[in-house]
């Protein structure tokens, strides 16, 4: 599954990520590397973007950079 | 080369890094207290800020303000800056030794910043910030595990409370006396074995490619390693062309051998830091869900919604009606000035160059600093707290539809006050493109000093009695150029975002970091950062312009004939002054406009400021100086007038026209200075002025030849 599928509250596993050649690298030197648990938070309440949990940081993320974001639920 | 005076006398350099948030610019000013002082990187709108710390051995040290940053990877040249500054690249003052700046609170995430600057080589002191929203987590750091594993000095602070400051300066002391140390020891994580050895083929090519700071082997090593991961074929990053071309194409050659560079280059660094986190960091209690907490409430779909709308309007209101009374304090005293010393000199060119163009032109300057003042006070209460990023995370799917990015959204609301702080107020925008979007449509944005301009030809052609249902005609007028000025706004965002600054806004990441307070010197000091900025540049341009435009409007000199009256001789001194003639000779330009000679004199004169539009008129129609814009002499003059063949000249089409032109045209000098400064550009500057006056001429043809189509006189 992918970030955006993540239901609010729950906590996954990101496997990899796969979201353009700007974000991705950004991404991973903010700590969201494989293995790491990630977990969201809340949606904004336009719909978009969605608050993420990673390393004990708070990111803002678009849900379609999210949908690159691939992890499972543990 | 950097716009900068040139370095300061200092025994030592420092170059500070951190990730944002990590309470840098906090402990920077905790050090160097008033001494800061702000410079513009030229090309880009990033500023770099230096200041002094003097410490009993090492004497004057000048510490540089490295941009926040979670990596020294740069995809742009912005954030190019950050290892510019550590490696005194690009014209940057050469640092002694690197501080980084590390938030106890979140220090995983803050150490690759500090493994990825030690592989540089230069020496290191590290800084552990924030121990006291580290301890409310239920952290416990172990200093001896930091030391041990990293093999640099470690320092706790809690910089908004000064605490761990003093000893932090003797510990500072202490390392740069004993420069220059040898560390010798290697990276602590190796990289993938085709990955090194592709480095070791670039080290020697570095060596003799740069000549900045890189004092050994290890240190040519991780600047081949950096050009590995930060380069791409479009990258804008500024590299000598043989060492780009080798890295480009070693990347291709570890491409080929089905090497991921993203994960090849970031994950070591991680398995590092995860690997000796728990000897590090020990949890003693849950998280504190105090920030949680808060943000339930202030991004709430409702109660959100309505307190981000609370804080908007009071800043919108501050900036519109409640920054009036110092406006108007700081226009009375010139005001008086220019009277007081008027008045006490005989008649002369040189009175009036003071009065008129030194005076007018000083005064013109000042009267921005409430406005500016009270935007930043707002934006320095809302970046300090953590709120800034949940307004963008409230907004930004709204904003990125028309193109402009989350952040965009404070400087547009203040853009209906003046554009003036609200061009610098972009500043909160990181991405170059974001930004330059932003600047390149405010103008736009209706500002309160278009509202004399429309309420005197409201009031000169729309009579109060005439109404449209329930609505004076003039109130619907005034309304819809507030709507139309706001959606013209939004369409040339939309279409600068896909022509001259094509591009997606910049992908949303942002922190969202914990609640905090907001320190008091951090915001004294970007005050007062502010202010120096937009007079030292901005304040400069404005009064040379004033006197500019004053020369242009007084000569050359007529003598008026004796027994005429002061009123007409003004009108006719202002007729045969530069300005007057070229009036005149824009005439041919303007006239399918609607507009003749005396309206192109105004426009001109409104470069000064638009508001002054009005006061142009009065001297133009010989009635003088106009106090007030329902001023009936002016009234009258203006309905009097004809065009050449005997038709009325302000007929409402010319009144139309003539607000066209002024919702859109670039009328405004200090605007333009003020783009001039931000952007950096001279190029971006005429660009803004080309577009909107050029936008501005075909409204007014359109409203004014399509009027006439219509049978509208």
């Amino acid at each position: 599954m992918t970030l955006d599928q993540l239901e609010i509250g729950c906590e996954a596993e990101l496997l990899d990520i796969d979201c353009g050649m700007i974000l991705r690298p950004r991404l991973m030197e903010m700590g969201l590397i494989p293995g790491i648990r990630i977990s969201v938070i809340r949606v904004a309440p336009l719909g978009d973007p969605i608050e993420i949990l990673v390393r004990g940081t708070r990111i803002s993320l678009s849900k379609g950079d999210a949908s690159g974001i691939h992890c499972r639920t543990t | 080369m950097a716009t900068r005076a040139p370095a300061r006398k200092a025994l030592f350099t420092v170059a500070v890094a951190g990730n944002p948030n990590s309470g840098k610019t906090t402990l920077f000013n905790a050090l160097t207290g008033a001494s800061a002082r702000t410079g513009n990187h030229p090309g880009i709108t990033v500023e770099q800020r230096d200041g002094i710390l003097e410490l009993p051995r090492s004497g004057r040290v000048c510490l540089i303000d490295v941009p926040g940053c979670y990596s020294l990877n740069a995809r742009s040249p912005e954030e190019e800056v950050a290892i510019n500054a550590i490696l005194g690249r690009r014209g940057q003052q050469r640092p002694d030794a690197v501080m980084v700046v590390l938030d106890a609170s979140a220090l995983e995430r803050n150490l690759y910043l500090l493994l990825q600057v030690m592989e540089f080589d230069l020496p290191v002191i590290a800084v552990v910030n924030m121990l006291d929203t580290a301890r409310d987590d239920g952290l416990d750091i172990s200093f001896d595990a930091l030391r041990s594993t990293f093999g640099v000095p470690f320092v706790g602070t809690i910089a908004r409370r000064r605490q761990g400051v003093d000893l932090l300066c003797r510990e500072l002391d202490d390392f740069l006396g004993a420069l220059p140390l040898r560390t010798g020891s290697d990276w602590l994580w190796s990289p993938h074995s085709s990955l090194s050895r592709e480095v070791d083929a670039l080290a020697p090519l570095v060596g003799e490619e740069v000549s900045f700071n890189l004092p050994s082997e290890r240190s040519r090593r991780a600047f081949a390693f950096w050009l590995l991961s930060s380069l791409h074929r479009k990258s804008e990053l500024v590299v000598k062309p043989r060492l780009r071309e080798a890295a480009l194409e070693a990347r291709q050659r570890l491409k080929g051998e089905g090497l991921d560079l993203d994960v090849e280059t970031i994950v070591p660094r991680w398995s590092f830091i995860d690997a000796v986190a728990e000897r590090i960091v020990r949890r003693d209690k849950p998280r504190s869900q105090r920030t949680e907490r808060i943000d339930s409430v202030l991004t709430h779909p409702l109660w959100g919604s309505l307190f981000f709308l609370a804080v908007m309007t009071l800043v919108f209101q501050t900036l519109f009606s409640w920054s009036e009374p110092l406006i108007t304090g700081i226009e009375s005293i010139f005001a008086w000035l220019s009277s007081a010393v008027g008045g006490a000199l005989p008649p002369s060119l040189g009175r009036d160059l003071v009065v008129d163009g030194v005076f007018a032109g000083v005064g013109g300057v000042l009267v921005f600093l409430p406005q500016i003042l009270i935007l930043f006070l707002f934006i320095s209460i809302l970046e300090g707290s953590g709120y800034m990023s949940r307004s963008a995370f409230m907004v930004d799917r709204f904003m990125r539809r028309i193109g402009l990015h989350g952040h965009a959204f404070v400087p547009m609301i203040s853009g209906f006050a003046c554009a003036v702080p609200a061009i610098m107020a972009t500043r909160t925008i990181e991405n170059r493109r974001d930004r330059m979007l932003t600047m390149m449509v405010l103008p736009l944005i209706s500002c309160s000093a278009r509202l004399p301009v429309y309420s005197m030809i409201i009031a000169l052609l729309f009579p109060a009695d005439e109404v449209l249902g329930p609505f004076r005609a003039g109130t619907i007028v005034l309304l819809s150029v507030y709507v139309l000025s706001t959606a013209l706004a939004l369409f040339a965002a939309s279409v600068l975002s896909r022509t001259v600054l094509k591009g997606q806004p910049q992908p949303l990441l942002l922190e969202l970091p914990p609640y905090r307070l907001p320190e008091p010197l951090t915001v004294m000091l970007a005050l007062r950062d502010r202010a120096k900025a937009f007079l030292a540049t901005a304040g400069t341009i404005i009064l040379v312009a004033t006197v500019v435009l004053w020369v242009l409007l007084t000569f050359p000199r007529v003598e008026a004939p004796a027994g005429v009256a002061p009123e007409l001789a003004a009108a006719s001194q202002l007729e045969n002054s530069y300005a007057g003639r070229l009036g005149g000779f824009f005439e041919p330009l303007i006239a399918p406009l609607g507009f003749d000679w005396k309206i192109g004199v105004g426009l001109i004169g409104s470069f000064a400021a638009r508001e002054v539009f009005v006061s142009t008129m009065g001297v133009v129609y010989g009635v003088g100086d106009v106090a007030e814009i329902g001023d009936r002499d002016l009234r009258e003059a203006m309905r009097r007038d004809t065009r050449a063949d005997g038709s009325p000249l302000w007929t409402p089409l010319t009144g139309l026209s003539l607000m066209a032109f002024f919702m859109v045209a670039m009328q405004c000098m200090s605007t333009l200075a003020v783009t001039r400064r931000e952007t950096g550009s001279w190029g971006w500057t005429v660009f803004m002025l080309a577009y909107l006056t050029g936008t501005a001429w075909l409204m007014s043809f359109a409203v004014f030849q399509l009027g006439r189509l219509a049978g509208f006189a």
